[in-house]
């Protein structure tokens, strides 16, 4: 069997495997489960890369499963835009299991770790492939896969809110996916193909047809709520804070990444610029969200005192780039969102990381417990100072490679007010993370809000462990996507090359 | 007479958005959280008529190989919604754990009610559970 | 004009930011720790000196560091700007060097190693901004000050010098990402590059009112020039420790605020651009404002560190007024004020600090009689203060001469009017200092009276115990330091050809 040439469907098939195989494997030792998951996700992030390589040096692949041919076969596609985001995701994914042991060991209960373990590469296996597949039932299919072991994942935090948190997201997380099935059955009804390229031949003599509209439509609302983007967002908050650490860090990096890119496609690979922009006025409609969302996201997140759930309105802000770039539709602008795709999968995760990696040492969740922990764990608080500063982007950070090609796009769209929301929201986050930032290395002996042990008095768990610093099999996770915050900040153009060939497909000729 | 045609010869349609409705309102407006999952059923049944619905082709018959067959329904429809309705069932059965769970850690489970309760001040340590097991 | 091809302007910024490693692992041995600092200080400015020649020759060292996205390359070019303000900073840093030891531990401040690591990053980032070959470059380095400087600015980390430490980044992160990233992004768009050139990069290139808003958007964006009304970082920064103060906001951050407008007045726009764009005369007009108001304000000012804050406000005017007046003499003399008022007033903030080692005096009402027990330190500071007032032989004559014949060239006696009225402020608020410490009596019970404000342990070098009131004597190790820099001053206004040529070498 050639494996290079299957490379496209064994990205699926060895984390798909590997689930199913660590609950036996996990009954006779619960540290193996987690070797699997490494040995999967691992293998994955191999692959994506290799199929990175070959879509670099060969252009495009098309993968048939089972050798049938398009469109009644399920085709799989690997371009620029697919193999870069399939990298950023396999890559975040291997990273954060390797981090995972020691918070799982915390968090969860012993008896379900390997069954956590099996719902993880699940959900990675689901991730994946909603990223590969070139058919559009099939991508159905993925996100429902993703979206389950999702709502499995969060409902295994510690609180009860958790549970709720995790209904919540699973009715309207149904809902949306509903959504996207009526959206393919429509554009099934009228085409009779279920396969991205096929579709997008014959859906311009259709532009006009409601059906079209009608199933554009579905897609564009059920995405929405899978990417979290205002205002459609609700469901993200309360995921995020109750689930466990790595669940949060897990999701925050990946799950409304792959979202947004499965919106990419649907509006520029199976819908194009041209019905984008005449038929439907969805990009004005998605500039306005997106100015919405960055706006909002920052100003709520400046309102809260629970570390995570200030960066679970933070990345809804920060979706808001990513669908900001993608509506100005022009190759600066979508450039950027792309990058946004990659650097905020790195900034998010990194800083996902450090909550967790202080919930792991000491259980502290809120704000202002953070006071004074630059000295207790340094380097952990060194990656959440790049991380945040990287937020707020800095120059030499990825987060100022993206919003440098955000603005330039809105200057060349002629739009240049978008500019001043994109600066005013940098300065809200410098807002909120400087706060942290200050009260990390400064804490001051006095705190003017009065809360200043609310976090020890209503924590049952007293700073325990303290004169130290995460586990090594945490921090060094931590302080690589950190680093990586930098290293991509600096030596931009690798990822920048990727993207912007992505961008010139994604806008032009297929 | 063409309002009548609207109306009846799309019949499928009709029923279809008709039942979307009901389990789209049943999800959001009911309080008890088991008729919830109850309503994403319905919108969710709904979704999968609407498929089957459209793979009827005038004067065919059922998908199944049979020699005195002249012309056959589309297939492809009733094999995508067997697997819509996996999906449909799988969600059921993760929803109806946690409404389980919920049950067993709130003792309640109308929304309202849950609610109320607000959010959980202690965070519970790992192997002691507060709510019996898990 | 030859350029030349050297990494010397990467080792001048290595110099210090290699030192941070040493510094911080000699963190117990505090003798072995300031080496470092001195070492770093020496290298630092021995690389920036033995770059002067090749810059007098006329000639102009670049190096390219990489590219980071097409259109944003971090590159080095040392100019005459760039050398006469790195030059100044790296001097000063030597002798700030001293001045800190001398300081912290007559002090016995905490936290020494944080506070010598980041001051080393601090000018590090400095000499970085002044090598700048393009706008990037520039605005990394520029806010890479502002996140090394917080911590220096929150050093004593009380609730005010975290309040200080707030407003202080509130302001020039604030102003720089809302403005100043806004004129970048706007002027890469229309110019296409952001590589300065003598000639500008804007002409030619954009509307008129584009190009004025963008000049609009810098202005308010390169806050750390501190013109009104984006100032207040300035006296809020003066919680920080006095050597802080002295080097950084009188002299290294508040020049690369100044450094930065002119990089923008002679080389994004140009001289021509400007003319064409009538902001001349507009621009002079809303600087002398705040060379006159900040002034007033100085005046009303007790504590010594706030006046001598405002009185810097007023003087970088004094820079951007002469720079955007655009006729020769004008421009030369804002150019060498770079230089002189460095000099002049790190002196006047040594002295601020050696008071309040010495005696712990912080407001200038306590100051009576103190010139007998700290005679070094108070002729510096009248010395210095002459410099800003601008009476020969001192070097701020040298500049507001200048700046006078540049406005008589430019025809705007108004000007002239501000530059005398400034000048009489300036007596109004240091004069009387100098007279109070040499001629007044000192108050009663004054040897030791040290209960009024916010100082602990009574601490000096010479270990007097416990008596109640302890000498005030000068403290080596910290007047020498101030003793240098105001001969220093001197001697400037005395022979100021070498700096002045360097001014006129910006302009050709």
């Amino acid at each position: 069997m050639n494996i290079v040439a299957n490379l496209p469907v064994l990205v699926i098939i060895i984390p798909l495997i590997s689930a199913l195989l660590i609950p036996p494997i996990g009954r006779l030792n619960r540290t193996f489960s987690w070797y699997v998951a490494i040995s999967a996700t691992f293998l994955s992030f191999l692959i994506s890369i290799s199929l990175l390589d070959t879509v670099m040096a060969n252009g495009r692949i098309s993968y048939r499963l089972g050798a049938w041919e398009p469109p009644w076969g399920i085709e799989y596609v690997v371009d620029y835009l697919n193999s870069f985001v399939l990298v950023v995701v396999s890559f975040i994914a291997f990273i954060m299991t390797v981090y995972s042991k020691k918070s799982v060991e915390k968090e969860i209960e012993r008896s379900k770790i390997p069954f956590f373990y099996s719902v993880y590469v699940l959900l990675v296996t689901g991730l994946l492939g909603m990223i590969i597949t070139g058919d559009i039932f099939n991508l159905y299919v993925f996100i429902e896969i993703s979206s389950l072991a999702g709502y499995t994942l969060v409902a295994m935090g510690k609180k009860r809110d958790a549970l709720i948190a995790s209904y919540n997201y699973l009715i309207l997380g149904t809902i949306a996916a509903t959504f996207i099935l009526l959206g393919i059955g429509y554009l099934y009804m009228v085409t009779g193909s279920l396969n991205m390229g096929d579709l997008r031949e014959r859906l311009p003599m259709l532009y006009h047809s409601k059906v079209v509209l009608t199933a554009f439509a579905f897609f564009t609302v059920g995405l929405s709520l899978k990417l979290a983007l205002f205002p459609l967002h609700i469901w993200l908050p309360n995921v995020y804070t109750h689930a466990p650490s790595v669940v949060s860090a897990v999701m925050a990096a990946t799950s409304t990444k792959v979202g947004a890119y499965v919106l990419l496609r649907i509006l520029f690979s199976v819908f194009t610029v041209e019905f984008d922009l005449h038929s439907v006025p969805i990009t004005k409609i998605l500039l306005l969200l997106s100015v919405l969302a960055i706006i909002a996201g920052s100003v709520l997140a400046i309102a809260q005192t629970n570390i995570k759930r200030m960066l679970a309105y933070s990345s809804v802000g920060q979706i808001g780039y990513i669908v900001l770039g993608a509506a100005l539709a022009n190759q600066l602008a979508m450039t950027g969102s792309l990058l946004h795709i990659l650097n905020h999968a790195l900034m998010i995760g990194a800083l996902f990381m450090v909550v967790g990696a202080i919930a792991y040492k000491t259980g502290i969740e809120e704000i202002s417990g953070l006071k004074g922990m630059g000295k207790k764990m340094p380097l952990t608080m060194a990656a959440f100072t790049v991380g945040s500063l990287s937020m707020i982007g800095i120059p030499l950070t990825v987060g100022f490679v993206s919003k440098w090609y955000l603005a330039l796009g809105a200057l060349e769209a002629g739009m240049w007010y978008f500019i001043p929301v994109i600066l005013v929201s940098s300065l809200l986050t410098a807002i909120y993370f400087w706060r942290i930032i200050e009260s990390i290395y400064f804490g001051s002996a006095e705190s003017e809000t009065g809360h200043a042990d609310y976090a020890l008095v209503h924590n049952p768990h007293p700073v325990f462990g303290n004169r130290g610093d995460a586990p090594l099999g945490m921090l060094i996770p931590t302080l690589l996507l950190a680093s990586l915050c930098i290293v991509f900040g600096i030596a931009a153009f690798i990822p920048v090359s990727v993207a912007t060939q992505a961008a010139v497909m994604l806008l032009g000729a297929n | 007479m063409e309002m009548i045609e609207l109306i009846l010869g799309k019949y499928n349609y009709w029923i279809y958005i008709a039942l979307m409705m009901i389990g789209f309102y049943a999800t959001i407006a009911k309080e008890n959280l088991i008729k919830k999952i109850i309503g994403l059923n319905i919108f969710q049944t709904a979704v999968f008529l609407f498929y089957i619905s459209i793979g009827k082709v005038d004067g065919g018959t059922a998908p199944i190989l049979w020699d005195k067959a002249v012309l056959y329904d589309n297939p492809l429809p009733h094999c995508l919604m067997l697997t819509g309705i996996v999906v449909s069932v799988s969600t059921t059965a993760v929803a109806l754990a946690l409404i389980i769970k919920i049950y067993k850690a709130y003792g309640t489970i109308e929304e309202d009610k849950i609610l109320e309760m607000g959010e959980e001040e202690k965070t519970p340590t790992p192997g002691s559970w507060p709510q019996g097991s898990r | 004009m030859d350029i030349i091809q050297s990494a010397k302007p990467l080792y001048a910024i290595a110099a210090s930011l290699i030192a941070i490693v040493p510094i911080g692992i000699s963190h117990r041995r505090p003798n072995l720790r300031e080496t470092w600092t001195i070492l770093a200080s020496l290298v630092k400015f021995s690389i920036v000196a033995s770059m002067f020649p090749v810059i007098f020759s006329g000639k102009v060292i670049e190096y390219p560091i990489l590219t980071v996205l097409p259109g944003l390359d971090i590159k080095f070019r040392v100019d005459a700007l760039g050398i006469l303000f790195a030059g100044t900073a790296s001097f000063l840093w030597i002798v700030t060097s001293f001045y800190s030891i001398g300081y912290m531990r007559t002090l016995k401040e905490h936290a020494q190693t944080r506070y010598f690591i980041f001051f080393a990053a601090t000018m590090a980032a400095v000499v970085g901004a002044a090598f700048s070959a393009n706008m990037f470059t520039l605005f990394l380095f520029y806010e890479m000050i502002t996140l090394c400087t917080f911590p220096l600015v929150a050093h004593k980390q009380t609730p005010e010098a975290i309040r200080g430490a707030r407003i202080y980044i509130i302001y020039l992160l604030g102003s720089s990402v809302a403005f100043q990233l806004f004129a970048i992004f706007l002027t890469y768009f229309t110019a296409g590059t952001l590589e300065f050139s003598r000639q500008g990069i804007l002409s030619g290139k954009g509307s008129d009112v584009l190009l004025i808003i963008i000049f609009i958007l810098f202005i308010a964006g390169i806050a750390k020039a501190a013109i009104i009304p984006f100032h207040n970082w300035l006296p809020a920064a003066m919680v920080a420790p006095t050597p802080v103060s002295a080097l950084l906001h009188a002299v290294a951050v508040v020049k690369v605020g100044v450094f930065t407008v002119l990089r923008v007045i002679f080389f994004i726009f140009g001289t021509d651009l400007l003319h064409h764009l009538n902001l001349s005369t507009i621009m002079a007009y809303f600087v002398s404002f705040t060379i006159i108001v900040a002034s007033v304000i100085a005046l009303t000012k007790d504590n010594l560190k706030a006046r001598l804050a405002y009185s810097t406000i007023s003087q970088l005017s004094y820079i951007i007024l002469g720079a955007i007046l655009l006729t020769p003499s004008s421009m030369v003399g804002g150019i060498v004020h770079i230089a002189n008022h460095a000099f002049s007033k790190i002196t006047l903030f040594f002295c601020a600090g050696s008071i309040y080692c010495a005696a712990h005096k912080t407001e200038v009402s306590q100051l009576s009689g103190i010139g007998r027990k700290l005679p070094w330190t108070m002729t510096a500071f009248f010395i210095a203060s002459l410099s800003m007032i601008g009476v020969p032989p001192v070097a701020g004559f040298v500049s507001k001469w200048y700046l006078a014949l540049g406005s008589l060239e430019a025809r705007e006696i108004p000007i002239l009017v501000v530059l005398l009225a400034s000048t009489l402020l300036n007596a109004a608020y240091f004069l009387p200092i100098s007279y109070k410490a040499f001629f007044e009596e000192p108050e009663k019970g004054y040897a030791g009276n040290s209960h009024n404000d916010d100082t602990h342990g009574h601490s000096d070098s010479h270990g007097h115990g416990d008596a109640p009131h302890e000498e005030i004597r000068e403290i080596p190790m910290i007047a020498i330091p101030l003793v240098i820099t105001a001969i220093i001053s001197t001697l400037i206004g005395i022979y100021p050809d070498y700096i002045l040529s360097l001014a006129r070498d910006v302009l050709k």
